[in-house]
């Protein structure tokens, strides 16, 4: 175990900064906080999470695929992939580190995605343990540990030091370069840590929700539980949910005339849009209800079945704070499945 | 702070359910920590018993669900509204939107809701229970043994700070006291833009609108959006409901909706209370209150059922374009 | 990096010929820029197509395999792309990718039995795939029917190279029917599902469908009154596709991806699913 003092954070930065550029949560002005890039003097947020998770880091919102010039009848493609320099991602929570597993379900499967996976080899993730879970956190429900995050590099914040952890040799080789400004550290301060944020994850409202009537093989019991009519009745069909939720990843693909060529670009796309499965000769999902239930039974049913048991939902709670409505994923694990979930 | 309680709302509900009068209620529903209310249809009494809540998080104006569920659901439908509400619900039905025979409309007394940001801002995060006591809100967190105790005057929605009215403009049946219509401070915030040179101006906007992300929830949660087929829903409109392939989009399609929404908007504020960037949306939509309240003479959309808006209402009267743009001279 | 292969980004193709089928059905040959097929594929699989600042969209590869020079797709007009395809001349370059999509298993399950084919409209196109493939391999499968149906005569896909080249082998029978009866047609009126019941086939065969949902439904329900088993019912699926790797979440139904765990189903799976599709 290593230590930075936090006095010497600043410096910290600074030296990662020499070598990569590092992405924080920094506070906004309205009393959020969102990943940006830190240059001197920039303050950590202290922020439990930001707003929109950090899997714009790999799958940004939109994204360029290629280009394309016409000239007649003539197509040319221009490839428009780059390079990526190592960059390090610091400060990211247990659940949204979890969800780079998810997404590395989808976008590493073959054939790979190579724009994401480029991105994924060159990012360095500095994860830090929760000291405060709020009442929306259930990562828990999903085998997350809030004090034992994962990442390239865990660390833990005590009142006075940053304690650092390297878990892989990228992460060790981000430490090496560090070596100047740390030292040593006990373990009994992080244990100390993680037993006071312990205390609190003991009292989490949602502690006891589980996913057992969920997984894979379930969509027959659950597919057409009375229950998807009340739980989609106000919906009201945003993409919300979506864009922050850390483990949604359906994505459009669309070309922009330039007026100098075409760039095809690719974006974030919701199920819980109207036009999301529309096509030329009809749409198989008609209805908000239809929609919403895909979302959720994707998260808690499609998905385990298909990548081992693992859920699409990392409890960050997001959708909980964000939803206009105040549906969310909480509300329908309740009422799905004959309240097992409670 | 609400002067009219759960119980009593509770029991109008069960009693226009089981006259037969409604066939089901538009309401709140209980959430899990106190704050996060869900708009709900009720269909019986136990439903209503069990989750059925109101108090100073049931800021959602409930007047554009009366479009899909009057035309989904059978029977009268009952809907409380507050007073901003009910100007909502005439604008609505001024544009011919849903079926005024299928709704019960209750008008309901508001003090103002409370805006969770602003709880959270005072008390902390980890909120795990709210309850109203008096002018008092008790905020049980994770972290601490004892509530907080806050004024719940502190953390008043923005939209509650300047409220613009009291007085319900519609409805079947009211319940509790009728107020009066309000002088707001509500354009103050427009003022100081205006105020702005240009490029602050810009810079502002800018600022604001580049933390977009083309969720859509403003266009969906606002009354005025009720076209069946939005143009950004619409694939050949090549500005279909993603995300922007450039920065100037996000801000075309925040300037376009208010465009559209102008003269109809009746500033009811759900914009930027669904935002889930604190975008401060409603300050486009004032602008054009503003703009056409100067312009035109003061005009509410929503007071009256009928209404012919300026903007849709050609008088010789009517000020030029160069007037506009000589107002403020290159600020206009 | 760019030396990396990725699925969506495609290469460039052109057409070499454009059949006029019917009215509203165009097929479309397909070689690279340097004259050759642009992938393989088996039969049933799926290519993207694209114009650049148009869009891309999913189409059956309606070329056997076995033909190693080039791809067809016979396409019908019903959308952006395929409006702009309809205008397209010998020549236009348009983008590929692919083969996508999980094949007919017509190497293990078909080999050695009876087919029967059964299509509606452009749901031949698909068909044609497998049809021709099987044909080229004549002697590892048993007799092969094939019942086509569509509005009128003029709608018949392939209608030509059925009448050439079809109906003239040994063991492949060919029912068609037209929807509503018209002077110059002497064959069979009436539509698919019926028709199929009344040539009331045996049970010995392995059954692949193929054609708007409604004619599947019928179709499937007749099949079934003459004794078959879901099990020999072979479908296809359609969805909005946009990656065509089971990635964009758009195709997804259930637990499956039909761009690549379709569009081939054998008609038992599809009841697994749930019916979204």
């Amino acid at each position: 175990m290593l230590k930075c003092s936090l006095d010497k954070l600043q410096a910290l930065f600074a030296k990662i900064a020499e070598n990569a550029k590092l992405y924080l949560p920094i506070d906004n002005s309205d009393g959020t906080a969102s990943y940006g890039e830190w240059s001197e003097g920039t303050a950590w947020s202290n922020a439990l999470n930001t707003t929109k998770s950090p899997k714009d880091f790999f799958f940004p919102q939109t994204e360029d695929l290629m280009k394309f010039k016409t000239e007649g009848k003539n197509i040319e493609v221009i490839d428009v992939r780059r390079e990526c320099e190592d960059f390090v991602i610091f400060g990211v929570r247990a659940c949204d580190v979890k969800s780079f597993d998810i997404l590395d379900r989808v976008f590493l499967t073959e054939p790979r995605d190579s724009y994401y996976a480029m991105k994924r080899a060159h990012g360095i993730i500095v994860s830090v343990a929760c000291q405060k879970p709020a009442e929306t956190c259930f990562c828990g429900t999903f085998g997350i540990d809030a004090t034992e995050p994962a990442g390239d590099v865990t660390a833990w914040k005590s009142e006075d030091a940053l304690y650092l952890r390297a878990n892989t040799e990228k992460g060790s080789a981000l430490l090496d370069k560090l070596a100047d400004l740390l030292e040593e550290g006990s373990d009994e301060a992080v244990t100390a840590q993680k037993e006071k944020t312990k205390k609190i994850l003991d009292k989490l409202p949602l502690k006891e929700l589980t996913t057992d009537a969920f997984g894979g093989g379930k969509t027959k019991e659950l597919f057409d539980d009375p229950a998807w009519d009340a739980l989609s009745a106000t919906c009201l069909g945003c993409g919300t949910c979506t864009f922050v939720c850390p483990t949604c990843q359906c994505y459009d693909i669309k070309d922009f005339n330039t007026g100098n060529g075409v760039v095809r670009y690719r974006c974030w796309d919701s199920c819980m849009y109207s036009e999301f499965t529309r096509m030329a000769h009809g749409n198989n999902r008609l209805t908000q209800k239809e929609r919403f239930r895909q979302r959720f039974m994707h998260k808690l049913v499609y998905f385990p079945e298909n990548n081992d048991g693992m859920f699409s939902c990392v409890g960050c709670g997001r959708c909980l704070a964000k939803c206009p409505i105040s549906m969310n994923i909480v509300k329908v694990m309740k009422k799905i499945g004959g309240n097992k979930g409670e | 702070m609400q002067k009219i309680t759960r119980e009593q709302l509770l029991e109008k509900a069960c009693a226009l359910l089981a006259s037969g009068e409604v066939s089901c209620v538009l309401g709140w529903g209980a959430g899990e920590f106190g704050y996060d209310v869900t708009p709900t249809v009720f269909k019986t009494a136990e439903e209503l018993k069990e989750g059925f809540v109101f108090g100073d998080f049931c800021g959602v104006n409930f007047s554009k669900y009366l479009v899909s569920k009057t035309q989904k659901l059978e029977g009268k439908i009952l809907v409380f509204l507050k007073p901003c509400d009910t100007y909502s619900f005439n604008q609505l039905l001024t544009e011919h939107r849903f079926d005024r025979e299928k709704v019960y409309a209750v008008g309901i007394p508001c003090e103002g809701m409370a805006d969770i940001a602003k709880v959270k801002a005072i008390a902390g995060e980890g909120i795990v229970s709210i309850e109203a006591k008096g002018e008092k809100l008790l905020v049980t967190t994770l972290y601490e043994d004892a509530p907080v105790e806050i004024d719940a005057k502190d953390v008043l929605a923005e939209r509650c700070v300047n409220c613009k009215s009291k007085k319900h403009v519609a409805y079947d049946e009211l319940l509790g006291e009728e107020g009066d219509v309000l002088d707001s401070a509500r354009f103050d915030e427009v003022a100081r833009l205006e105020a702005m040179t240009p490029d602050e101006r810009f810079a502002f906007w800018q600022n604001e609108l580049s933390k977009c992300i083309r969720c859509n929830a403003c266009r969906d949660a606002c009354p005025a959006c009720t076209c069946e087929k939005c143009v950004f829903d619409n694939p050949n409109s090549g500005v279909e409901n993603k995300s922007p392939a450039n920065s100037f989009e996000e801000k075309m399609f925040h300037i376009i909706r208010a465009f559209h929404v102008a003269g109809r908007c009746t500033d009811c504020g759900e914009c930027s209370r669904v935002c889930p960037q604190n975008i401060p949306l409603h300050l486009l939509n004032r602008k054009f209150i503003k703009d056409i309240n100067e312009f035109y003479g003061e005009y509410q959309a929503g007071a009256e059922v009928g209404a012919r808006a300026p903007l849709v209402n050609y008088t010789t009267e009517d000020l030029e374009p160069g007037e506009v743009f000589d107002r403020r001279g290159e600020n206009a | 990096m760019n030396n990396v292969n990725d699925t969506l980004i495609p290469t460039v193709g052109v057409i070499t010929d454009v059949r006029i089928d019917t009215p509203d059905i165009k097929t479309f040959r397909v070689v690279t820029t340097d004259g050759k097929k642009a992938f393989d594929h088996r039969p049933g699989q799926c290519a993207m197509l694209s114009i650049p600042g148009v869009g891309e969209a999913m189409f059956s590869i309606t070329s056997s395999p076995t033909n190693t020079e080039y791809m067809e797709f016979s396409i019908k007009k019903c959308g952006c792309v395929t409006e702009w395809l309809h205008q397209a001349e010998v020549g236009q370059q348009i983008t590929i990718r692919g083969p996508y999509g999980k094949p007919f298993p017509v190497d293990d399950v078909f080999a050695g039995k009876n087919l029967l084919f059964i299509a509606g409209g452009v749901g031949l196109a698909p068909l044609r795939s497998v049809i021709n493939y099987c044909r080229h391999y004549r002697d590892r499968y048993g007799d092969i029917d094939i019942v086509y149906g569509s509005r009128s005569k003029a709608d018949l896909l392939d209608y030509q190279e059925i009448i050439d080249e079809w109906s003239n082998d040994a063991g492949v029978r060919v029912h068609l029917t037209i929807d509503n009866a018209q002077p110059d047609w002497d064959g069979h009126v009436g539509f698919v599902p019926n028709y199929v019941k009344e040539l009331g086939f045996d049970t010995n065969k392995t059954a692949v469908l193929c054609g708007p949902p409604i004619m599947i439904k019928f179709t499937l329900e007749g099949l079934v009154a003459l004794g078959f088993d879901k099990t020999q019912v072979y479908t296809t699926l359609e969805l909005r596709m946009k990656c065509g790797v089971g990635k964009c979440g758009r195709c997804n139904v259930g637990a499956k991806y039909v761009c690549k765990d379709g569009p081939v189903f054998r008609c038992d799976e599809l009841e697994e699913l749930p019916s979204e599709y």
